[in-house]
């Protein structure tokens, strides 16, 4: 199988842990990923509220670059690009004459065809492959952690429950672990506001690091490189302000399911979090047989 | 040869002083077949009429146009006035210079020419009417109501005390519907129970009201006035006429495990059960998915028991058909359940309730017998967080209209709950407060100003359980967004009310149409309001929209109006504009070559296949025939044919052609 990759600058960055870690993944159950050739910045939290043209010709020429390429599909890991991928592309398909001017301001044919996705829906998709590949059972308690960005606004994204998403859920049982019912997984995080309002990042993200360990985590399973930071980078931040000394590491869902397939720990990236993955990565208590996955309405 | 009179009106000004009024009539003459055209200020009047009959007699008129104003105004009037003279009414029509004409253009030579161009294509479709004769259908003086809840009661009460026979069909083994569940009703806190329960006696034996309960509408045939419907009685496998309702049955069942519906799954029932204890018909039912001897082939328990033997486990539904000549739909609504709320826990809190639960809470007919106890636990819940539109006027999750009667329960919950638990804290988490409606805002002022209830203008985010308690996140819109955490001991949720089970087929089986929330369609949103767009068939309460109870009796009663007004003669008169399938002499029959389009084409099912027979009885021709008790002459069918072998009576395919080469 083929598929449009687009990492977007966090995944060059702070978070390159994802980037070598959905690789990792990919290379392991045969999946090629086609960079965008000649790709630019998405546009992030800063274009749509600067100039609305802007928030909408950014993600554009990286569809249109695609396009172009002769991609039908294209996996944007980062939350935040895929988001703004896929809100840009819902705008454009509901105006045509939008979409010719924003055509004309990129000098770059623009059609609509590509197919935005995020990291759950292509693994969603690979289930069987990942299946056959799982040597190492991740047995571990962990609170999946889907923040906003992955499942909103639902008539856009149309993925997953938007209050009760479960995908990363129903893949992590797959990997053998216990996916734990848990009250925050679509809380906010804090988002951009890391760099102006720390503080309140911390509170935010405090919360929700409190409420996985309440609930008995061994690891917050992450699908979003904003999530990431906020829980990850900003934890001395919000022990500080809790009081409380929270060592549960955060994982990408890739590492984790990279984890089961008995991938590399350095290929995943392990060793880059600021809160120490170590206690996850062996000498675990062994967990009972796997747990049917949660089954609702 | 036609000898057309034509008179023109001025409406005071409303004509006159735009169009000339005497050119139209100067031109009208020239136009071949008009023998008679005049002009008068008030066409309308005693005066104008009598100028009108005097015309006829004296032109020997064949045909009359009124050139006026819309014929839905006084098109009856001239029609009444040239019958009057001994004319044919449907030889008059009326050409609208007003609401076509003078209304919509300036004062000017184009508008009076307008006007002439209008009197004249008249002028050619009155030379080809026809004189017609009003519809006479028979009617069956009795009417079917569907649904025993408080619309079904009060329509069927209503229409008995007018006179005439009602069967009343409820699907539950008692009528009483949601009403009955209710504990206290606003804006007047009188006990529902209490008004509703001498109701429910008054229709069971009412000489005039028969009771079907623990039945369903099977199908529906037939058109307005003759209606033949297919009643389900489900078999209660208890025998109504012996059992006298002494309940020991229902206490002696040894299975005692199933959630009780009229209560909400707040407490538990037999699988031989009564629904309530002031049910009507008081006669126990046999659950057949939850009884033992049903699922194992032992135990009978129950009849054993019987000291009358009323109890008949071999008992069969039986289908029962009825004449009827109208239908009463009142099969009221559902509430959306909490289980659709992912953010307030998807229906796993058992203290995150919904409104019907919170009434059985507060009933003294319920569970607790009215004492405020919360379904976890049975502790008195020291705060209730209230949140209304719970999947209300929300288009991204839940319905996008206002279920109405929310606002109004919400605050009366709130109330009752801070009446019952002094020391209680209520909070109501609310968009708008809707309280339209007699002595409504005050209620709603009292509940706030009185009872101490805080409102707090903003929508719940998510609802958690930490530590055994409620977490209610919420924001406070007033005070600029300022989020809101409360820790709550039960939370009740306004959920949104939704159209009632099985009302998409059932308005399939009525040929009733319906909205995209499956609510039953009016057939005019204002003038309308009780009929739907199948004739004979009405609506009452909130089979059609969400409604409260004063609504949906003054509803009721208006649809009982309806049913009375067309009992009130033996035949039915219907104006005589339907549709006519072609008939001529043989060997062609008819231009009809029998493809029935038609028949698909047809919103009312009015068409029906007719076989045209040889003396020997041998079918020659199968063509269509349209009933003309359904058709409601819209032309769908005319402009479906594809021989051209259906018209309008008075609005022939000729006429139509003739008024067009006119121009």
């Amino acid at each position: 199988m083929r598929i449009g990759y687009f990492p977007g600058c966090s995944l060059l960055g702070s978070s390159r842990e994802f980037d070598e870690s959905v690789r990792a993944l990919a290379g392991a159950i045969g999946l090629e990923l086609v960079t965008v050739p000649d790709w630019n910045c998405c546009g992030a939290s800063s274009a749509h509220v600067l100039d609305h043209k802007l928030s909408l010709a950014l993600p554009a020429r990286i569809l249109a670059q695609a396009e172009a390429a002769g991609l039908d599909e294209v996996l944007a890991p980062c939350a935040a690009c895929f988001n703004r991928l896929s809100s840009a592309r819902a705008e454009l398909d509901a105006d045509p004459a939008l979409r010719t001017e924003i055509a004309g301001i990129l000098e770059l044919p623009y059609q609509g065809r590509v197919r935005v996705v995020n990291v759950l829906e292509v693994l969603d998709r690979c289930q069987a492959e990942l299946q056959a590949r799982m040597v190492a059972p991740f047995q571990r308690k962990v609170a999946c952690y889907y923040g906003c960005l992955l499942v909103r606004p639902p008539r856009v994204v149309a993925f997953d429950r938007p209050e009760d998403p479960q995908s990363m859920d129903r893949l992590l049982a797959l990997a053998g672990a216990q996916p734990l019912d848990w009250n925050h997984k679509t809380e906010c995080c804090g988002a951009a506001f890391s760099v102006t309002r720390t503080d309140l990042v911390a509170r935010m993200s405090g919360r929700i690091v409190a409420g996985a360990a309440k609930a008995g985590a061994e690891a917050i399973v992450v699908a979003c490189p904003m999530c990431h930071s906020n829980l990850d980078l900003r934890r001395s931040a919000s022990n500080a302000l809790t009081g409380a000394d929270h060592q549960l590491p955060v994982l990408f869902i890739t590492q984790a399911l990279g984890l089961a397939m008995g991938l590399d720990p350095a290929a995943l990236g392990l060793q880059r979090h600021l809160v120490p993955a170590g206690p996850v990565l062996s000498g675990a208590p062994a967990l009972a047989p796997q747990p049917a996955a949660r089954t609702r309405p | 040869m036609s000898r057309i009179g034509v008179f023109i009106c001025h409406c005071g000004e409303n004509i006159g002083g735009t169009v000339d009024c005497a050119r139209v009539a100067e031109a009208t003459r020239a136009v071949p077949g008009v023998v008679h055209s005049v002009d008068y200020k008030y066409m309308c009047s005693d005066p104008g009429q009598s100028m009108i009959k005097a015309a006829i007699a004296e032109h020997r008129l064949t045909g009359v146009v009124v050139a006026a104003c819309s014929p839905r105004m006084h098109e009856p009037t001239f029609r009444n006035a040239v019958a009057e003279a001994g004319l044919n009414p449907y030889l008059c029509e009326m050409a609208n210079l007003r609401e076509h004409c003078s209304w919509v253009h300036e004062k000017g030579e184009p508008t009076t020419a307008k006007a002439i161009d209008l009197v004249r294509v008249m002028v050619e479709k009155v030379k080809r009417n026809q004189p017609l004769q009003p519809i006479q259908v028979p009617v069956t003086k009795r009417a079917l109501v569907l649904g025993g809840g408080i619309a079904g009661i009060q329509a069927a009460l209503d229409i008995a005390n007018a006179g005439h026979p009602v069967v009343l069909v409820e699907k539950s083994p008692s009528i009483g519907g949601h009403m009955s569940q209710l504990s206290e009703t606003f804006p007047t806190l009188d006990c529902s129970q209490c008004i509703l329960t001498p109701r429910m006696v008054e229709a069971a034996r009412h000489p005039n009201i028969t009771l079907m309960t623990y039945a369903e509408l099977e199908s529906l045939s037939g058109f307005i006035g003759n209606f033949q419907a297919t009643i389900r009685r489900k078999a209660r496998q208890v025998d109504e006429k012996l059992c006298t309702g002494c309940g020991l049955c229902t206490t002696k069942c040894p299975n005692k495990k199933i959630p009780d519906a009229f209560n909400e799954g707040l407490s538990t029932r037999g699988a031989i059960y009564v629904p309530f204890p002031q049910a009507v018909p008081n006669k126990p039912v046999i659950d057949k998915l939850n009884c033992t001897f049903y699922k194992t082939g032992k135990c009978k328990l129950c009849e054993k028991l019987c000291p009358t033997g009323a109890i008949r486990f071999d008992q069969q539904d039986e289908l029962v058909t009825l004449d009827v000549g109208a239908i009463v739909l009142a099969t009221g609504f559902k509430l959306m359940g909490t289980d659709q709320f992912p953010e307030y826990g998807y229906g796993q809190y058992k203290d995150v309730i919904d409104g019907m639960q919170f009434e059985r809470l507060a009933s003294a007919s319920g569970p607790t017998a009215g004492a405020m106890k919360r379904p976890s636990d049975g502790k008195p819940p020291e705060t209730v967080v209230f949140v209304s539109c719970s999947g209300s006027r929300d288009r991204s999750k839940g319905v996008p209209y206002c279920s109405k009667i929310c606002c109004m329960y919400t605050a009366k919950h709130a109330m009752l709950y801070k009446h019952k638990q002094h020391g209680g804290k209520a909070y109501v988490f609310y968009m708008d407060i809707r309280s339209c409606g007699k002595d409504y805002d005050e209620f709603v002022r009292r509940a706030i100003e009185e009872d101490d209830v805080a409102y707090i203008r903003g929508r719940v985010s998510r609802i958690y359980e930490e530590d055994g308690q409620l977490v209610v996140m919420g924001a406070d819109t007033l005070q600029g967004g300022r989020p809101m955490v409360i820790k709550a001991d039960m939370v009740v949720l306004a959920t949104a009310v939704q159209s009632q089970e099985g009302s998409e087929a059932l308005a399939q089986k009525l040929h009733v149409s319906y909205d995209p929330y499956h609510f039953f369609a009016e057939a005019h949103p204002k003038l309308k309001p009780v009929e739907t767009n199948t004739a004979g068939i009405y609506l009452a309460g909130t089979c059609q929209a969400p409604r409260d109870i004063p609504e949906t009796v003054a509803q009721a009663s208006g649809a009982a109006a309806k049913v009375a007004a067309l009992f009130a003669k033996s035949e039915l008169t219907r104006e005589p504009q339907v549709a006519v399938v072609n008939r001529q002499p043989p060997p062609v029959f008819s231009r009809c070559v029998g493809c029935f389009l038609c028949q698909s084409a047809c919103a009312y099912q009015a068409i029906e296949q007719e076989q045209i027979k040889a003396r020997d009885g041998s079918v020659i021709k199968t063509v269509a025939r349209v009933n003309p008790g359904l058709c409601q002459g819209c032309g769908t069918c005319v402009a479906t044919c594809r021989t051209k072998a259906i018209d309008i009576q008075g609005f022939s395919n000729e006429q139509i052609f003739a008024e067009i080469m006119s121009l």
